[in-house]
């Protein structure tokens, strides 16, 4: 059965948009994380132009994190104070991302951009991943104590110092205005919540608990998302409701199946998974930079 | 809704102007349909344009999309990376072309007359500026061009088949795909007589999207900020309805 997307102005087969959704709510379920990474390129193969493949997974990362972030929530693994700081680093870095986005769209360069930020991000958090991912096995393996829980650096030294209680830290308040700040240009330009770059920062350069990252973070990404979105609709028009709302469908009930199987397996296990899983999609990616291609030339959008 | 009504009025008005199926010197042509209406289900459609002849002669079918201005791109490797390092923009170009004709082009008339009729792909009055381009870069364009149109569908690969039925009656199918751009058509019917055009006639085709398609692409455009608040709020109850139907099992 076909369905017409009418931003898109082509159409697509329904089962394949929510079995897409499937899938990568499946994959989300598993690992705890949107799966953006993931549909963002899907959706570009599958022929949706990338501008709008971009602009619409915005829209769809706006549920799968609210469906996320009511269980953290209830759970009292949010903390507001670090979610609100991130908060707004990630709208002044989502606003001009999306700025920048228009401007690279006018130049014809966004499908360039698009692709480098995901092989350069993806293919860095995937090896990182990995390596750690690796290690923990490693030190499970032979039981080797891990190291000091708490290394001063000079990060440390900045100013702004504040106490996050939820988190049990007392940083300057200016770095996770930063990390904020860079994943907000990120999702705008990638059409990803940019939990898997977030969530590393806050565990390592932050040094927050496991398990107060992953609902802060579904808290920062709900509200970036809604930025992204509604400026990507009003800047560039982009955003697809019919091709969200299918992605949306499939993809809250994979989530569902995904987060039952995850909770089965071991973290480091599911982490070099992960890492693969993310390595893969680098390295398909960056094919497409380096491969000659089979036409050089390519139609710009008509007016 | 108000705005497909309004489509439908133009449509109505420009057919009941050009005249139906209008004759001219033994020829008369017409659409199996002249509104093609892109709905939720669309997933392109064929259009049959027949009609009759009163002397034995050639024909040609030209179907014409709505002209644009259409940039074209051009990849090199910088760095080991493919990029595009150069662009053309093309004026009043074609959004869909097709042709069809009864016997090859080549044979029913001669270059000139092929030419200046824009019979056939190749024939396509589209050109850069001289002052851009020149020689062999411009036609390297044009056919880069032509070339990306054909592999979108949306201009023929090569000229379709008129059947003629007794040397007087003829039919064609048009096939305008799923990605059609929506907007108003030309279908021209020519007959040819000794290498000669002796006949042409018109007739409009208008597609557009209609119903939920055409609000939504007309709302997303012209009420830009409330469609995106309409988008955030939707996804942020499907979210919340998704964890309500999940929280118990």
């Amino acid at each position: 059965m076909q369905i017409y997307l009418p931003i898109a102005e082509m159409s697509v087969n329904v089962f394949l948009l929510l079995g897409l959704g499937g899938a990568i709510g499946f994959l989300s379920g598993v690992f705890g994380v949107g799966g953006g990474f993931l549909m963002t390129p899907l959706l570009i193969f599958i022929g949706i132009p990338p501008p709008i493949a971009v602009a619409t997974q915005a829209n769809n990362v706006i549920a799968s994190s609210v469906s996320g972030s009511f269980s953290q929530w209830s759970r009292g693994n949010v903390d507001f104070k670090m979610g609100l700081i991130l908060l707004g680093g990630g709208f002044a870095g989502s606003t001009i991302g999306v700025a920048i986005f228009s401007l690279l769209q006018t130049l014809g360069q966004i499908d360039l951009v698009i692709n480098l930020s995901y092989v350069v991000l993806l293919g860095t958090v995937g090896v990182l991943m990995l390596i750690e991912g690796t290690r923990a096995l490693l030190r499970r393996r032979r039981k080797i104590k891990p190291g000091k829980l708490h290394t001063h650096t000079w990060l440390h030294g900045l100013p702004l110092k504040t106490r996050f209680r939820r988190s049990r830290l007392y940083v300057s308040a200016l770095l996770p205005f930063v990390i904020g700040f860079a994943v907000g240009i990120l999702s705008a330009i990638m059409g990803v919540g940019g939990a898997f770059v977030l969530v590393p920062l806050m565990i390592y350069l932050l040094g927050m608990p496991t398990a107060i990252v992953v609902g802060t973070s579904l808290f920062q990404i709900i509200f970036v998302s809604v930025n992204v979105t509604f400026l990507q609709a009003i800047q560039n028009q982009t955003v697809d409701i019919v091709l969200a709302l299918l992605l949306t469908i499939g993809g809250v009930v994979g989530a569902q199946f995904g987060g039952r199987f995850g909770a089965r397996l071991p973290g480091d296990t599911l982490r070099l998974m992960l890492g693969i899983l993310i390595l893969g999609v680098a390295v398909r990616l960056s094919l497409e930079l380096v491969v000659p291609p089979d036409d050089r030339y390519s139609l710009g959008i008509p007016s | 809704m108000s705005r497909s009504l309004r489509a439908l009025l133009l449509c109505l008005l420009v057919l009941g102007g050009t005249g139906l199926p209008a004759r001219s010197a033994g020829l008369i042509a017409d659409l199996s349909n002249h509104l093609v209406a892109i709905t939720s289900g669309f997933a392109g459609v064929d259009v049959l344009l027949f009609g009759a002849i009163d002397e034995p002669g050639d024909l040609v079918v030209v179907v014409r999309g709505p002209e644009r201005t259409q940039p074209v791109m051009r990849k090199s490797n910088v760095a080991g990376i493919w990029m595009n390092t150069a662009r053309m923009t093309f004026e009043r170009v074609p959004s869909f072309y097709f042709v069809a004709s009864n016997r090859p082009l080549s044979e029913i008339a001669s270059e000139p007359v092929l030419r200046a009729n824009q019979f056939g792909v190749e024939n396509l009055g589209i050109a850069l500026p001289s002052a851009r381009a020149g020689g062999r870069a411009a036609t390297e364009w044009r056919e880069a061009l032509i070339r990306n149109k054909q592999r979108q569908g949306l201009y023929v690969r090569e000229t379709a088949s008129v059947a003629l039925l007794g040397q007087r009656l003829f039919r064609t199918s048009v096939h305008l795909p799923s990605n059609v751009p929506p907007g108003l058509y030309r279908a021209e019917t020519y007959v040819l007589q000794d290498g000669q055009v002796v006949a042409a006639q018109t007739t409009p085709l208008s597609i557009s999207k209609l119903g939920v398609e055409a609000d939504l692409y007309a709302y997303a455009h012209e009420q830009p900020a409330a469609y995106g608040a309409i988008a955030v709020l939707a996804a942020l109850v499907a979210g919340w309805l998704a964890h309500l139907l999940f929280r118990r099992s």
